[in-house]
């Protein structure tokens, strides 16, 4: 097993923990949590598949990762945000019971 | 526009545009503006009188033809043209027709004072005197015939002017349809004509339908039955001219058209629309061919003894009159057929003035005696009505050809052509036979009504007399008749008011001395129709036959007025019950003439017969056959429609139905997934990440 497969399984897992959290968690922070965690995950790969890559000289899979994490972080902000101006309308955080959108 | 410079020439359409303008003027005025309305007539006819007079002397100084023709109308590549004309017989048709036509709207201003529509009464007469006057300046027999149909319009309108009694709108009906039939001719000829010469102008400077290349054109043609086609043609139009003038087969109407006002009796229906139809045969006189006269002279004889025979047994007092002017238009179309235009004309005018003298006094005496017309009702009126009595004798003799009286000059100019007309000698009997006969009623009228004592109306007869007489009949309650009945029975007729016997007394200086404008010994009147100047010679009366043929009439109007004399005037007529004097001796003869010889009776059995016939099987036809037709075309329609309807509904409607339906129950399972949760949706994209991730692999061990 060489160091890149164990870095995709590390990030595999990460992935799953993630998506399990935002399918199953009913808090909507929970949900975002869960979100960031697969991001991390692909963040993960983007690091792996660089630093193990046929180029590693060259510093485009940190750049990548760091523009990543700043999205990341700006679209935390937001996700909060929309998930406290949902909360002050429905006096609630269940994503379950949020069904505004309903077909 | 010619170039002549005449300013009379060029004007004279004013004559008839004159009374046309007066009637449209008055037409628009309100019922209550009376003196407006006869000014305005009476004006206009004054004017139209100066003007037709001014014409007249221009005729005098120099008699040729003078003719003003415009080009009209254009169909195809030809241009209808119309125009009027100046000739002696227009110049005389002129005077005479404003003359008369003046003297009888001041004399209406008497006799129409008390009635509702004075208004409407002056407007007809202005709007007839214009279109006559149009007739007799026409030089295109498109313009006369246009003129012509104004005035049996006229005609109409005026006849039926009392419109709320039954019998003058069905009078008025029947001489509008009865001139119809003959005006059908006139047109056919028109047409025809204008078929074969190409224009419908009298005179054209050498173009003209009446000049000698037209004429000899028409004549050389042959149609049906060997006739010349000029001869058909003027028959035709001879057709028209005897619907108008009341000649024997379509006479019918005249009589019955005396349910109008007496001024329009006296007016249209004895001096001037009747007459048109001898004026249009004169007019068109160079296109009778002598085949045609023939036939003119014929049917004016029979008319002139035919009319006569009824005359002598009517009691309504217009009603004598009417049948004595069908027969004296009888003597005009024997004039023309026999002896020319001058002979034809000469007695139109004399008659003119007399006939309207004496129905103008006739509408005295039924004025004077307050709506009375039965002759039998009347007697004595000599003493109450002096005036009238006169005057109405002057006119009486004119009428029967007294020596010297107008008609006496005019009817033995008839006579003397007759009896010297090469074909046959069968008219100049007739017609002698019919001077007798006119001779006779006159007198038996005359008798009847201003000698012998004064009889009151039989109370049995009198409701019934007033009903059917009386101006307003349905205003006035049968208890109210009966009470007039009284009135005239006990009150004394009276004299007519100044406006109406002044009139009269004009009329009987015409009727006295106009013959002497056309004796043989100064035949000024021909010779002024035929554009040559009269010489005075006494020599004239020593022509063959003229002196014999004078005497014999004389003689027979002797023998007429003492006839009338000895029935009638001998013993007074005491009660006006009393069997007439003819009916004690020839009861069936008189009942057969009382019964006006059952014509009427013999067109309602036939032509009237047929024609209802007729349209019931018209109506038959367009009920069942044409309407059955339509009906099964609309049921047809109505069907397929159905089917339409059908197929729309539970075809197209259902297969759309069943597409929405469709897309209606797609959205509703699309929008199932549309949940709202969004977790669902991430559960959605989880599995299909994994589908895609096992598919990759499963790419790859493939």
């Amino acid at each position: 097993m060489n160091p890149l497969a164990g870095c995709l399984l590390v990030s595999a897992l990460l992935f799953s923990v993630g998506i399990a959290g935002a399918l199953t968690r009913r808090s909507a922070i929970l949900v975002l949590a869960g979100i960031e965690l697969m991001l991390n995950a692909a963040n993960l790969n983007f690091i792996a598949f660089w630093r193990f890559g046929p180029h590693p000289e060259f510093l485009t899979g940190m750049i990548f990762v760091i523009f990543s994490i700043a999205v990341a972080a700006a679209e935390a902000a937001v996700g909060l945000a929309l998930i406290l101006a949902i909360y002050r309308f429905t006096r609630t955080s269940d994503v379950s019971e949020i069904t505004e959108m309903k077909g | 526009m010619t170039g002549n410079s005449l300013w009379i020439v060029r004007n004279l359409w004013l004559i008839p545009a004159l009374p046309m303008l007066a009637a449209g003027c008055s037409a628009f005025l309100k019922k209550s503006e009376r003196t407006l309305s006869a000014t305005l007539a009476i004006g206009s006819m004054s004017l139209s009188l100066l003007l037709a007079l001014f014409a007249f002397l221009q005729m005098l100084i120099d008699p040729t033809r003078q003719v003003v023709s415009f080009a009209w109308l254009r169909f195809g590549d030809q241009w209808l043209s119309l125009g009027w004309l100046l000739d002696p017989l227009a110049a005389v048709m002129l005077v005479m027709v404003t003359f008369v036509g003046l003297l009888i709207f001041i004399y209406s201003l008497g006799y129409m004072a008390h009635d509702d529509n004075f208004t409407r009464f002056f407007c007809f007469l202005s709007l007839f005197a214009g279109a006559m006057l149009g007739v007799v300046i026409a030089n295109s027999l498109l313009l006369l015939f246009m003129c012509w149909e104004v005035v049996g319009l006229t005609s109409y309108l005026l006849i039926g002017f009392w419109f709320h009694r039954p019998a003058a709108a069905a009078a008025a009906k029947k001489a509008f349809i009865t001139t119809r039939v003959g005006d059908l001719g006139l047109l056919i000829g028109m047409v025809w004509l204008y078929a074969q010469s190409g224009t419908l102008i009298f005179y054209d400077n050498g173009r003209g339908c009446l000049e000698q290349s037209a004429v000899a054109g028409l004549a050389g043609h042959v149609t049906l039955f060997g006739m010349a086609v000029s001869t058909a043609i003027g028959l035709l139009i001879f057709c028209g001219a005897a619907g108008k003038s009341g000649q024997v087969p379509l006479h019918v109407w005249l009589p019955d058209a005396m349910e109008g006002p007496t001024p329009v009796s006296a007016l249209i229906h004895a001096a001037t629309m009747v007459a048109a139809g001898v004026y249009l045969v004169a007019r068109v006189y160079p296109l009778m061919s002598a085949h045609a006269l023939e036939v003119v002279a014929w049917v004016g004889a029979i008319t002139a003894l035919f009319a006569a025979c009824i005359a002598v047994a009517q009691d309504d007092i217009k009603r004598i009159l009417a049948y004595s002017t069908v027969s004296q238009l009888g003597y005009m179309m024997l004039g023309l057929g026999v002896g020319g235009v001058a002979v034809g004309v000469f007695h139109l005018i004399t008659h003119a003035f007399f006939k309207a003298l004496l129905f103008l006094g006739a509408g005295s005496i039924i004025h004077g005696c307050t709506e009375e017309q039965d002759i039998r009702n009347m007697g004595g009126l000599r003493r109450f009505m002096p005036v009238t009595f006169l005057t109405y004798a002057a006119g009486m003799l004119a009428l029967c050809g007294f020596p010297l009286f107008a008609g006496f000059w005019s009817k033995d100019a008839i006579l003397h052509a007759a009896h010297g007309w090469g074909v046959s000698r069968g008219p100049f009997y007739l017609g002698a036979i019919g001077a007798l006969l006119t001779a006779f009623y006159m007198t038996r009228q005359v008798c009847y009504v201003f000698f012998g004592q004064r009889r009151a109306p039989a109370a049995s007869v009198m409701p019934a007399t007033v009903a059917a007489h009386a101006i307003p009949a349905d205003q006035l309650e049968p208890v109210v008749s009966a009470r007039l009945g009284e009135v005239c029975a006990i009150e004394d007729p009276h004299e007519s008011p100044v406006v109406m016997t002044r009139p009269l007394q004009i009329l009987a200086v015409f009727a006295v001395f106009l013959g002497f404008v056309g004796t043989p010994a100064w035949p000024w009147f021909q010779s002024f129709i035929a554009g040559q100047t009269a010489k005075f010679d006494f020599g004239g009366f020593s022509e063959p036959g003229l002196l014999s043929i004078m005497l014999v009439s004389s003689l027979i109007v002797f023998a007429g007025l003492a006839f009338g004399w000895w029935f009638y005037g001998r013993k007074p007529i005491l009660h006006a019950t009393d069997p007439d004097a003819l009916e004690r001796l020839q009861p069936g003869i008189f009942h057969a003439l009382a019964n006006r010889l059952y014509v009427d009776e013999f067109y309602g059995v036939t032509v009237i017969a047929l024609m209802r016939f007729l349209a019931a099987f018209s109506a038959w036809l367009d009920r069942w056959i044409f309407g059955g037709a339509v009906n099964l075309i609309s049921w047809l329609v109505k069907g397929f429609g159905w089917l339409d309807a059908g197929a729309d509904k539970f075809v197209v409607n259902g297969g759309f139905d069943e597409g929405c339906r469709e897309v209606a129950r797609g959205g509703r399972l699309f929008s199932r997934l549309q949940n709202g949760r969004v977790q669902t949706y991430l559960s959605v994209l989880a599995a299909a990440l994994v589908v895609l991730a096992v598919l990759l692999l499963w790419g790859r061990r493939g």
